[in-house]
């Protein structure tokens, strides 16, 4: 075998290659010391010009049609499953993969990262101190959020998590508002708790792990042996995996979860002091993910971090940043400790709604608009966290499969959803900041005199915010609350409570800033209109806040396959392996209409 | 028979073994004492005089570090190419049972020297030594060395004890180097009396142990211990035991500067020039930790094969000991240099203090190595060689740190984490490789420090899984996590002083261009702690190698 020739040719290498090392290798230009000194004007063109690029070739893989497609190293939309796998050795020893891959829950993201990343950019144009610094690290972390969308290997995934942190950590504290250093050094030491935890967890489950136990076709289905290979060569890859004398352990998260999900799980039947391994592994997991995402009460970093943010630090922070600690618990949590989801339900959806909660109260109390805007996003991951958690909802003894998918759908939506509206808030209030230099919500009003076409962008933005049906803040936020009617009726009234909460702190905020008679607080006289830069960047936002509320098709044709494969895989796990036959409820023969149902009635509401 | 005749066989024997087996392993050791002779004697001659001592003693270690390529090289071939599927590199004792040489001997010493060598090129572009001192410095550095090599090889009680010494006193002298300075006297003295304590509780523990087994070298040791565990142990040598290895953990404390024995460490390296920091918290530590591997392996570890199953299980009892007495002082160590190294304003003082907190996780995976000998070989041996990993790794992490705090000094004349307040301005280049360090310290990818500490994590994790010792594994792996949390913040803080800090008004030039000497010193510094956190397959079968020792 010719790995690193295989491996090159692979049709996913170069396009998931390059959009996850474009970044870095700019970076890496910019900062050798024997580049002549370039102009800082010229950096920020660089730097709008790669995150430019990678958009457009996660675009290019993302939607095919766009560009006559499907080709090779092209995503498939409405497919279930992973895409485009690349598979190269890294580190034999360990069975480290260099694995990477795409399906339906991690395109979108990817898509979503790339894009935010080339706006923020674009609002990293007011930054005026250490120009060249600020670019090397903002491209370096762009390379961490796509890294973790896209590995498939645990340890990759744990590196590119990490990789995130010290640029985010500079990135703060020298670019920073005023309690910048403390608001860096809380960010880094929560994360690295979290994280801490992680890897912990991702060593235990590495230890308990064995793919010698899984079938030809799960080998398969998680590119142990890459399905690439043909006849014999396959035979002898598998041959040689059944025979191996001594167990095989994987950092492989694919074949983690049919591990995971497998009867007789290695990870369900050891224990340590009275819970199973995949009881400890999900909740030092968890840990890690609520962190990040983050969930009442490990959420004191954000709004600390987000106000201090400079503007375009904000947008990255609350729109791409929070769902990776979604998307952990979807890939990771879940599927490989099912039998720990669904015993751990009620933490997961009872975080979920007392965030939601605790986060609007907090976002009501705010004189400080930015600190508004990021408990508004404690507030709104708690829906993700809901949807995420009705996952393993039992009704009595029947399998609410159709709830279940509902619900994640639903977080999936919610999360898409959040990328573009919290991103579009934080950028909002940004624009107000750079001219008045200050953001107490008592001092404005009379914005909307005085500045039309930006208040009216903002106010659209603030509505999506707000869940206004139409827009793309409602489809998530429906589809959680009904799906979670079916795992507990307190947390459905909670949550569609919470929704009116909502309302008041957004409305309130737009009463106190956009409208009024006139402008009354300081630098009055500095509130100039929209200029063309700060239009590029609003208007893309508004239109897909827009665009997702009244098409979320959009969404849920690449989302839905892909959760509702992930669902019914568990849902068969409780049936088969769990409970050991009980019934999944009526409805099941027919899941994916009556799923397809839900979403566009959703929608069209 | 006729006893002359007896005595004839014997010392052809001797002779045979001494010329056609030990020396041609022991070439390393023989350059190294060669250019301690030739350092002096071109003292004392006129002409030689002209030679500058740094360039004599370089290519004296080049010679010795070209020999202990070629063991390696030789060993691992002669081992893996073998065949069978458990082939493992041999085992040859040298001057009759004094020192054992095997993969892990080969390894340390290889880092020893191959240390030596970026360390003399450290001295020689910061300038520390002058001209005048350099015969007596590099003669002390190298005799130091010599000690550690024979540290690193240790199989007999005796050795031991000589190898701790001759590593031991040229340090003292060292620690001195800087003479007229009185924080550079009395770090020395200090050290010496220290030392001077350590040895000799170390000795003492040393007899007792000797006595109670009747021999001195180790492997018969254990062979003793054994037999005497498999019968009824009496209370009186039990203690006798204990106490014996109390006093000898004392004594190896001490070399790895270890709580509560670490006390000397921030003063010595407050007081020294950076440089001889950097010798002591590297090569010393590395020694120290292979001397450790050696005594505890040698006393709990007769063999992993089935041979020494029936050994291994009458040694339960002394594995418990050895690895619960090692994961206390590592838990200790670690925890207590990481909330001292808090408070420091010198970054000498900081980096003794973080010295102290590597030690503390070097000692863990010994601990989990110790914990999951009886269990798992397999696993046994990938703790030992993370161990062994991690002492590759800290090679470039720590004479980076070193190197830049001593670089700084000659150009910024302080060593106060406060002076280096806003260097990004005139030095970016230095700042970023300073971070690269100071991170990888913490242990965060994809820098070489972060895989050194995965890998000592996933031996603990293994030991809590498989090994009889889970609470004390558990307490260690808790430990560790929430000590890379805690370094976070003082390692940070002088990232931060470097860069979010305004410089002093009075700082205009560059300290140095990174397109420099000194700047590609510290540059080839550097890019190994980057490179080996990304393509460490390399480095880690070469620690696999090392780790496959306890054959």
């Amino acid at each position: 075998m010719a790995p690193a020739a295989a491996s090159l040719s692979q049709p996913g290498f170069w396009p998931l290659t390059l959009v996850l090392f474009i970044p870095a290798l700019v970076a890496a230009v910019l900062a050798l010391p024997i580049l002549p000194r370039v102009r800082d004007e010229s950096i920020r063109w660089i730097g709008l010009a790669t995150t430019a690029v990678v958009f457009l070739l996660s675009l290019w893989m993302a939607v095919p049609w766009l560009f006559g497609g499907p080709g090779p190293g092209q995503f498939t939309p409405g497919a279930a499953g992973m895409q485009n796998v690349v598979k190269a050795p890294w580190i034999p020893s360990f069975n480290i993969e260099y694995l990477l891959g795409v399906d339906g829950i991690s395109m979108p993201l990817v898509l979503l990262t790339t894009f935010l990343s080339m706006l923020a950019a674009a609002a990293s144009w007011p930054i005026e101190k250490h120009v060249r610094a600020y670019w090397i690290l903002f491209l370096l972390l762009v390379t961490g959020m796509i890294g973790v969308f896209v590995s498939l290997d645990f340890f990759l995934f744990y590196v590119f998590w990490e990789v995130m942190l010290l640029p985010m950590y500079f990135l703060i504290g020298v670019w920073g508002g005023p309690r910048r250093e403390y608001a860096a050094i809380k960010f880094f030491l929560y994360t690295l708790l979290g994280s801490v935890l992680m890897l912990l967890a991702i060593l235990m489950l590495y230890f308990a792990s064995d793919v010698r136990a899984l079938s030809d076709d799960q080998l398969l289905a998680a590119h142990v042996v890459s399905p690439a290979l043909e006849g014999a060569e396959r035979a002898a890859a598998l041959t040689a995996i059944h025979s191996h004398a001594t167990p095989i352990h994987t950092f492989n998260i694919l074949a983690l979860a049919e591990i995971g999900q497998s009867p007789g799980s290695p990870f369900a039947s050891t224990s340590f002091w009275g819970m199973t391994l995949e009881t400890w592994a999900f909740l030092l997991l968890l840990i890690g993910f609520v962190i990040k995402v983050p969930v009442v009460p490990v959420h004191t970093w954000l709004p600390d971090a987000h106000v201090e943010a400079p503007t375009p630090i904000s947008m990255i922070l609350a729109g791409v940043l929070l769902k990776l600690g979604g998307y952990g618990i979807l890939r990771i949590c879940y599927p490989i400790c099912p039998g720990a989801g669904l015993s751990l339900a009620w933490l997961v959806c009872g975080l979920g709604v007392v965030s939601m909660v605790y986060g609007a109260f907090a976002a009501l109390a705010q004189k400080d608009f930015k600190r508004m805007v990021a408990y508004s996003s404690v507030s709104h991951m708690g829906y993700v966290m809901l949807g995420l958690g009705v996952w393993s909802a039992v009704a009595g003894q029947q399998y609410q499969w159709e709830s279940w998918a509902q619900g994640v759908n639903g977080a999936m939506f919610q999360m898409l959803a959040h990328g573009i509206s919290s991103a579009g808030m934080f950028f909002m209030v940004g624009v107000l900041y750079d001219r008045v230099h200050h953001r107490n919500l008592e001092e404005f009003g009379g914005i909307f005199n005085r500045m039309p076409l930006y208040a009216s962008l903002a106010v659209a933005i603030f509505f999506a915010g707000l869940g206004l049906p139409g827009l793309c803040g409602f489809i998530g936020e429906v589809l959680v609350t009904l799906s979670s009617w079916n795992y507990s009726g307190v947390l459905a009234v909670c949550s569609a409570f919470t929704v009116i909460l909502t309302a008041a702190y957004i409305l309130w905020a737009i009463q106190r800033v956009y409208l009024g008679a006139e402008y009354k607080g300081p630098h009055g006289d500095h509130l100039t209109p929209l200029s063309r830069r700060e239009l590029a960047i609003a208007a893309p936002l508004v239109v897909f806040a827009v665009l997702f509320g009244v098409l979320p098709q959009l969404i849920f044709n690449y989302v839905t396959p892909t959760v509702n494969r992930q669902v019914e895989d568990l849902a068969s796990w409780t049936r088969d392996v769990h409970d050991g036959g009980g019934t999944v409820v009526a409805s099941a023969p027919a899941p994916a209409p009556a799923l397809g149902d839900t979403t566009i009635a959703g929608g069209s509401r | 028979m006729n006893p002359d005749n007896n005595l004839g066989i014997l010392l052809d024997a001797t002779l045979r073994d001494t010329l056609g087996v030990s020396l041609p392993h022991f070439r390393p050791e023989l350059c190294l004492a060669a250019t301690v002779v030739l350092l002096l004697v071109c003292r004392m001659l006129p002409l030689l005089r002209l030679l500058d001592a740094g360039w004599v003693a370089l290519g004296g270690v080049a010679v010795a570090a070209w020999f202990s390529w070629a063991d390696c090289l030789r060993l691992s071939q002669s081992a893996w190419v073998g065949g069978g599927g458990d082939m493992l590199p041999g085992r040859i004792e040298l001057f009759g049972g004094l020192l054992a040489f095997d993969s892990l001997s080969a390894y340390v010493r290889l880092l020893l020297v191959g240390f030596l060598i970026l360390f003399i090129l450290l001295t020689k572009v910061s300038g520390i030594p002058d001209r005048e001192d350099g015969a007596d410095f590099y003669a002390l550095v190298l005799g130091s060395t010599l000690g550690m090599c024979l540290m690193a090889s240790a199989n007999h009680v005796l050795t031991v004890f000589m190898a701790v010494e001759m590593a031991s006193v040229p340090s003292y002298a060292l620690a001195g180097l800087l003479k007229g300075r009185k924080a550079s006297s009395e770090a020395a003295l200090k050290y010496a009396v220290y030392g001077a304590g350590a040895a000799g509780i170390m000795l003492y523990g040393l007899s007792l142990l000797a006595g109670v087994l009747g021999s001195c070298h180790l492997p018969t040791m254990a062979r003793q211990l054994a037999a005497l565990e498999a019968g009824m142990l009496p209370g009186g040598t039990a203690l006798a035991l204990a106490i014996g290895g109390l006093m000898v953990a004392a004594g190896l404390a001490f070399k790895l500067s270890a709580v509560p024995f670490h006390f000397w460490c921030p003063d010595v390296f407050a007081g020294a020039a950076a440089e001889i920091g950097a010798f002591l918290s590297v090569a010393s530590k590395a020694a120290a930790v292979a001397l450790l591997i050696r005594v505890a392996f040698g006393l709990g570890v007769p063999g992993l094969g089935p041979a020494h199953a029936l050994e291994m299980v009458a040694l339960g009892e002394t594995r418990h000991y050895i690895a619960g007495l090692v994961a206390l002082l590592a838990a200790l160590t670690c925890t207590l240099g990481n909330l001292a190294a808090y408070g420091q304003t010198n970054m000498k003082r900081l980096l003794a203090y973080s010295t102290i907190a590597h030690a503390g996780y070097l000692m863990m995976g010994v601990a989990a190595a110790v914990a999951l000998a009886g269990r798992d070989p397999q696993a046994a041996r990938s703790a030992i060689s993370a161990v062994c990993f991690y002492l590759g790794t800290y090679v470039f992490m720590n004479l980076a740190a070193f190197a830049i705090v001593a670089l700084l000094r000659n150009s910024l004349r302080s060593e106060e984490i406060a002076s280096y307040a806003g260097l990004i301005r005139t030095n970016p280049g230095l700042v970023v490789a300073t971070g690269i360090v100071l991170v990888s310290l913490i242990g965060l990818p994809p820098l070489a420090g972060f895989i050194s500490k995965f890998l000592v994590f996933s031996s603990i994790v293994q030991a809590v899984t498989l090994s009889a010792e889970r609470p004390m594994m558990l307490v260690l792996l808790v430990v560790g996590g929430l000590n890379t949390v805690i370094s976070l913040f003082y390692y940070l803080r002088v990232l931060k002083v470097m860069t979010f800090d305004p410089p002093p008004a009075e700082r205009t030039a560059e300290a140095f261009p990174l397109v420099s000497i000194p700047g590609a010193l510290v540059t080839a510094l550097v890019v190994p702690v980057v490179s080996l956190g990304i393509f460490w397959s390399g480095l880690y079968t070469f620690a696999r190698f090392a780790g496959a020792f306890a054959s």
